[in-house]
C-alpha cells in the first residue's frame, strides 16, 4: 500500500509541478467527501492540490423550500412523514422534524420501508421525502410503481431527487468557478456510467475520473487526474474499473425515465439548475404530494446568513463561513451542511482540526 | 416464606395459561406475588433474595464500596448475542468493573408494559439470571411495575450494583500522565451495528454479534497483577470516540490514536460503511479502554489476550501533553493521514445512499 501512495503521491507533484499554481479537484459527492475526511487523507496531499467538496450531499442541496415544505405536512394529523435520518435535522423557518417533536415522522432506511409503512396504516397518508441522486432514485420509482400496481393510494412522494451531470454543468458555467477536474463517485457512476460524463469532459475540457469510496481508491483517483493534468489531456477515466461500465445500468435508469421527470428544479446555493431536478411524470401525479396536497410548486428561498451555497459550489471552505464552529455546530446546526453526516460543513467540524505543532 | 413457596407449582401454571402480562401482576395483590415466586426467585435463588425483606443484607469484605446504576430501554429486546436481561446485567457490572471494583450485588427493577408476552419475560429473566452466575454476581433485591399499555415499550429495566474495591485500584483522571498507552481489549462497533442491523431491518450477509460481556474478571485479574493501571473506562454510547474525549478533558491532555492496530471485524467495518458510520462513535458492552503506563502496557495486554473476552487486545494510542486550550483527540489514519477524533452528536442516523 505503501508503494502505491508514494508513487500517487508523486504524479500529484509533478502535476502541481507543471502547473505551477494551484491544482483544485472537486470531489463532486459527500460520500468522498466524509472518507477524505475520515481517512486523513487532505494532510496528506500536496500543499499546492486542493480538494473542494462538492454539491452531491442529497440533505444539503435540498432547497429551503422544500423542508419549509416537508415541514408543513409533517403538521397534518393524518400524516405519517416517512423520511432518510438526515433529513430530520435540518432546520426549516420553524425548527426542524426533530425539535419540533412530532410523533408522525419515521426515519426510514428505504422507500420500500415507506411503502410498507403506508400498507401498515391505511388510514393515514404516508409522504416519503425522496431525495438524494441517481443511487436512490431507482428504489423511489420502484416503490410508486409498486404503490401503482397493488393500489396503495395512502401513499405520495415528496420529490427533491437530483441529478449529477447538470449540477457538473452548472457550476462550470458559473464564470467564477474554480475547479480543475471532478472526482466523480463511484456508486453515481455505477447508474450512470461512465459514459454520462463525456459532455462534460468534451464540453469544458475538465478531466473526470470516477473512483470508489475506499481511501486507496480515492488516491488512485486523484492520481489519475494529475497524470491528465501532466498529459495536458481531459478525459473520462476511471480506478473503479470492473464496478463502473460505460453504459452504467440501463434497467435502473429505464424504470426512473419510466415514472419520473427532470425539471428545472431549484437547488440551494446554486440556484435553479436547468433539468437538474426530478419529479413524478403526470400518468403518476396521484403519487405527487403536492398534487395530493394541493401545493402548486415548492417556492425558491434561501437561508440567510448561511453560506452553504458557498460550499457547495466550491467557493470557500466552510471555516470561511462566520458562523462555522461558533453558532453553526452539529449540536446547532444553521445550514444543512453541518446537519448532513456528509456535508462539508459537518465533515470539517468532526475530523477537520489538525494540530500543526507537534511532529 | 414458606407460604410462597409452596404457592409455586400453581401459579406457574397460572402463568403459563395467562401468557400475558396484566396491570394485576404490578399491583401488589396475588399476582405480583405469584409473578415473583414462579418467574423470579427460582432464578435467582439465593439467600438474601429468598428473604424477600425490604431490604437486602449483604456482608462486604471491605469498606471501599462503589455504588452504580443504570437504566436500560433497548430496541430490539432481542438482537445477536444478547437481549435486554445480558445488558441490564452486564452494564452495570462493567459500570463497577471500569471503576476498579469486584462487583458484589445487584438490584433488578421491571418496568413492564401491560400485555408484555409472559415468554419473552422468562427469556428475558433467564438471560439476566445466567449472566449473572457468570459474573459471579448475586441478585438479591428487586422490584416489578406494570405500566398501562403505551406508557412503556415492551420492558424497561433498572439494575443497580456494588462492589468492593480491588486493593489498591485507586483509579482518576489525575493518574493519567503523558506517555501513557491506550489499550484496548477487542474489536469494536459490535454492538451498535449489531442492534443497528437488526433495528433497520438490514439482514447484512455476514452476522454481525453484539459483543455484550461481563468484564469484571478480566478487570480484576489486570488490576491484581499490574500496578501501572491509571484509568479504565467502558465505551459504550458515544464509542471509543466519546470515552478518548472524556480522558482528554479530564485529565487536559492530548490522545494520539493509530488506526492501524485497532481491532475491527471486517462484517461490522463493511456495515459501518454502508450506513456511513465512524466505528469509533459506535457503541460497545463488552469492551474497556485501559489508560496504563508505558512500563505495564505490556503485562496489561498480556493479561488481555491471555482472556477469553481480550484476545484481541491492542495498545492503539499514547496520551501527550496538550499544549492549546482546548485538548484533542488525534488519529494517524491506516493510509498516514491524520484527523481529529470528536466525540459523536448522540443520535446515530444512517446516510441516504
Ligand atoms: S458553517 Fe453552518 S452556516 Fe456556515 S455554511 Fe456551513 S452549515 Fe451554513
Amino acid at each position: 500500500m505503501l508503494n502505491r501512495i508514494m508513487t500517487a503521491h508523486r504524479q500529484m507533484d509533478a502535476a502541481c509541478e507543471k502547473v505551477g499554481g494551484q491544482i483544485n479537484i472537486m470531489e463532486v459527492c459527500g460520500t468522498h467527501t466524509v472518507s477524505i475526511f475520515r481517512n486523513g487523507i487532505r494532510p496528506t496531499l500536496p500543499r499546492r492540490l486542493k480538494l473542494l467538496s462538492g454539491p452531491g450531499c442529497p440533505v444539503c442541496v435540498t432547497d429551503q423550500g422544500f423542508i419549509d415544505v416537508m415541514l408543513e405536512l409533517a403538521q397534518h394529523d393524518d400524516c405519517i412523514i416517512a423520511t432518510y435520518g438526515d433529513m430530520v435535522r435540518v432546520p426549516g423557518r420553524a425548527g426542524s422534524l426533530e425539535t419540533n417533536h412530532l410523533s408522525n415522522v419515521k426515519v426510514v432506511l428505504s422507500s420500500d420501508d415507506a411503502l410498507k409503512l403506508a400498507e401498515k396504516h391505511p388510514d393515514k397518508t404516508v409522504v416519503f421525502i425522496a431525495v438524494g441522486f441517481e443511487t436512490t432514485t431507482p428504489a423511489t420509482a420502484v416503490a410508486v410503481g409498486e404503490a401503482d400496481r397493488k393500489g396503495i393510494e395512502n401513499f405520495c412522494v415528496l420529490s427533491g431527487h437530483k441529478l449529477v451531470i447538470p449540477a457538473m454543468r452548472a457550476l462550470l458555467s458559473d464564470a467564477n468557478n474554480k475547479i480543475d477536474a471532478f472526482l466523480c463517485p463511484g456508486h453515481v457512476s455505477v447508474i450512470i456510467g461512465s459514459e454520462a460524463y463525456g459532455e462534460i469532459v468534451s464540453e469544458f475540457a475538465r478531466p473526470c475520473v470516477v473512483a470508489g469510496f475506499e481511501p486507496m481508491q480515492i488516491i488512485e483517483g486523484l492520481a489519475e487526474i494529475c497524470r491528465q493534468i501532466v498529459r495536458g489531456t481531459a478525459q473520462v477515466g476511471s480506478v473503479y474499473q470492473g464496478v463502473v461500465s460505460a453504459a452504467g445500468n440501463t434497467t435502473a435508469r429505464k424504470i426512473v425515465a419510466e415514472y419520473f421527470e427532470p425539471y428545472d428544479g431549484y437547488w440551494r446555493g446554486l440556484g435553479t439548475i436547468a433539468g437538474g431536478t426530478l419529479r413524478l411524470k403526470d400518468k403518476y401525479k396521484r403519487f405527487d404530494a403536492l398534487e395530493r396536497f394541493g401545493i402548486e410548486e415548492i417556492p425558491a428561498e434561501e437561508l440567510a446568513g448561511c453560506l452553504c451555497g458557498k460550499v457547495l459550489s466550491g467557493l470557500i471552505d466552510p471555516p470561511e463561513c462566520g458562523m462555522f464552529e461558533n453558532k453553526c455546530t452539529p449540536d446547532t446546526p444553521v445550514g444543512p451542511c453541518m446537519v448532513s453526516s456528509e456535508g462539508a460543513c459537518a465533515a470539517w467540524y468532526k475530523y477537520g482540526r489538525i494540530r500543526k505543532r507537534r511532529s | 416464606m414458606v407460604q410462597i413457596r409452596q404457592d409455586t407449582k400453581a401459579a406457574v401454571v397460572n402463568q403459563r395459561e395467562d401468557k400475558k402480562i396484566l396491570l394485576a401482576h404490578g399491583g401488589g395483590g396475588r399476582l405480583t406475588s405469584n409473578l415473583i415466586s414462579s418467574l423470579i426467585l427460582p432464578r435467582f435463588d439465593n439467600e438474601v433474595l429468598g428473604k424477600l425483606t425490604d431490604s437486602a443484607a449483604i456482608e462486604l469484605s471491605s469498606s471501599s464500596v462503589l455504588f452504580t446504576t443504570d437504566s436500560f430501554v433497548v430496541k430490539p429486546l432481542f438482537f445477536k448475542g444478547g437481549d435486554i436481561g445480558k445488558l441490564s446485567v452486564c452494564g452495570t457490572v462493567n459500570d463497577l468493573a471500569v471503576a476498579g471494583a469486584k462487583p458484589v450485588a445487584l438490584s433488578l427493577s421491571l418496568i413492564i408494559e401491560e400485555g408484555f408476552e409472559t415468554a419473552l419475560l422468562e427469556r428475558i429473566l433467564d438471560s439476566a439470571a445466567n449472566t449473572a452466575a457468570e459474573a459471579g454476581v448475586r441478585i438479591v433485591t428487586g422490584d416489578t411495575k406494570v405500566v398501562e399499555k403505551g406508557s412503556a415499550d415492551g420492558i424497561f429495566i433498572n439494575t443497580a450494583g456494588i462492589g468492593t474495591r480491588v486493593a489498591g485500584a485507586e483509579l482518576s483522571f489525575d493518574k493519567i500522565t503523558p506517555g501513557d498507552c491506550i489499550i484496548i481489549n477487542g474489536t469494536i462497533g459490535d454492538h451498535g451495528m449489531a442492534i443497528m442491523s437488526k433495528r433497520e431491518g438490514i439482514e447484512f450477509e455476514l452476522s454481525i454479534e453484539s459483543d455484550c460481556a461481563c468484564l469484571a474478571d478480566l478487570t480484576c485479574k489486570i488490576l491484581e497483577s499490574t500496578p501501572g493501571v491509571r484509568f479504565m473506562r467502558d465505551p459504550t454510547r458515544g464509542g471509543v470516540a466519546a470515552v478518548l474525549n472524556e480522558i482528554a478533558e479530564g485529565r487536559r491532555c492530548d490522545i494520539e490514536i493509530n488506526e492501524k492496530p485497532v481491532p475491527v471485524n471486517p462484517a461490522v467495518k463493511a456495515a459501518a460503511d454502508m450506513l456511513g458510520f465512524d466505528l469509533l462513535d459506535i457503541a460497545n458492552e463488552g469492551k474497556v479502554l485501559i489508560v496504563a503506563s508505558q512500563d505495564s502496557a505490556e503485562a496489561v495486554l498480556n493479561i488481555c489476550r491471555n482472556h477469553p473476552l481480550g484476545r484481541q487486545g491492542q495498545v492503539i494510542g499514547r496520551v501527550a501533553e496538550t499544549a492549546a486550550e482546548a485538548p484533542i483527540v488525534e488519529m494517524i489514519t491506516a493510509i498516514g493521514g491524520k484527523r481529529i477524533v470528536r466525540t459523536p452528536y448522540g443520535r446515530d442516523l444512517p446516510r441516504i445512499c
